[in-house]
């Protein structure tokens, strides 16, 4: 291939995306494994003890990066849905239902860990609260999108239902986000803001975005992962439809 | 340093189970995920070669 052949669209091509991504699979592992070394040890060997909270606050080293990577796998999965849909890109469809079971691990990660933290600190696993509600909502968006292209049978009717599915979905995401502004529940308002001064220790939050880091690896590995296994499932329907 | 002993960080401060239940159950889950894709791939593979 000669390099002024390369273009945007190069790696669209799934034999192509099959092997970027599995060159990049082993490097993506040793990013998250070394993230999450050093981040867990930042949570649990520098972070101090918190002031009210005593040492069961640490459950927001992994509550916080899981909530965040439910959210944004989301609204990358629906991305990439509606451009296989809009632009017949078979990868970009592919690539969503690769994301799709990653994102529901990590939002009900989100919920399990705020359960457990919420016991010791509300007295209680779980409220109807708004945050933890419209969380709850993106579980079950998750969980509609998987059974849903499950269901049918024609691949790419299957793609266009899902997308339709995804996008729909998608104004979860920032009524997820701006729930704790917009109504005052139980779920204590945002951590850390673009606009403001962060409202914790400094080596609390490094530890944290360092644990969101390393959750980002991970997602992209286990996504690239799937991806290349449904590339090849994909070329063998394909190839026993035309015998 | 904020453990003086192993047990002490275990103890979690008395929300060990709290701490352990949270990470625990995001470490199988995360280990799942990966192996369970990594094992659809191969699958993948190995049907792919067959003629």
């Amino acid at each position: 291939m000669a390099l002024n052949s390369l273009t945007f669209y190069t790696f669209a091509s799934p034999p192509r995306f099959y092997g970027l991504a599995g060159a990049l699979v082993p490097w993506l592992w040793a990013l998250t494994i070394g993230l999450t070394l050093w981040g867990l040890w930042l949570g649990f060997f520098v972070a101090p003890t918190d002031a009210t909270q005593g040492e069961v606050y640490r459950i927001i080293f992994i509550h916080v990066p899981a909530a965040w990577m439910g959210m944004l796998l989301y609204v990358v999965m629906a991305f990439w849905a509606a451009i296989g849909w809009a632009f017949k890109a078979r990868l970009a469809s592919m690539v969503a239902r690769a994301i799709a079971p990653t994102g529901a691990m990590f939002t009900a990660l989100a919920l399990w860990t705020g359960a457990v933290w919420g016991k010791p600190t509300w007295g209680t696993w779980w409220a109807w609260d708004a945050r933890m509600t419209s969380t709850l909502i993106l579980l079950f968006l998750y969980l509609g999108f998987i059974a849903l292209v499950a269901a049918i049978d024609d691949v790419r009717r299957a793609d266009k239902a899902g997308a339709l599915l995804a996008l729909v979905g998608v104004v979860n995401v920032p009524i997820i986000y701006f729930s704790v502004k917009w109504w005052n529940t139980l779920h204590q308002g945002a951590s850390v803001s673009v606009l403001a001064a962060p409202k914790m220790a400094a080596t609390m939050l490094t530890a944290m975005l360092v644990m969101t880091f390393a959750f980002w690896a991970y997602a992209f590995a286990v996504v690239f992962t799937r991806t290349r296994a449904i590339v090849l499932e994909r070329e063998r329907s394909a190839a026993e439809a035309l015998r | 340093m904020n453990w003086g002993s192993a047990a002490e960080f275990f103890a979690m401060g008395g929300k060990g189970f709290y701490v352990w239940s949270a990470y625990g159950l995001t470490l199988a889950w995360m280990l799942y995920d990966a192996l369970s894709a990594a094992a659809r791939r191969r699958r993948a593979a190995a049907q792919a070669d067959q003629p």
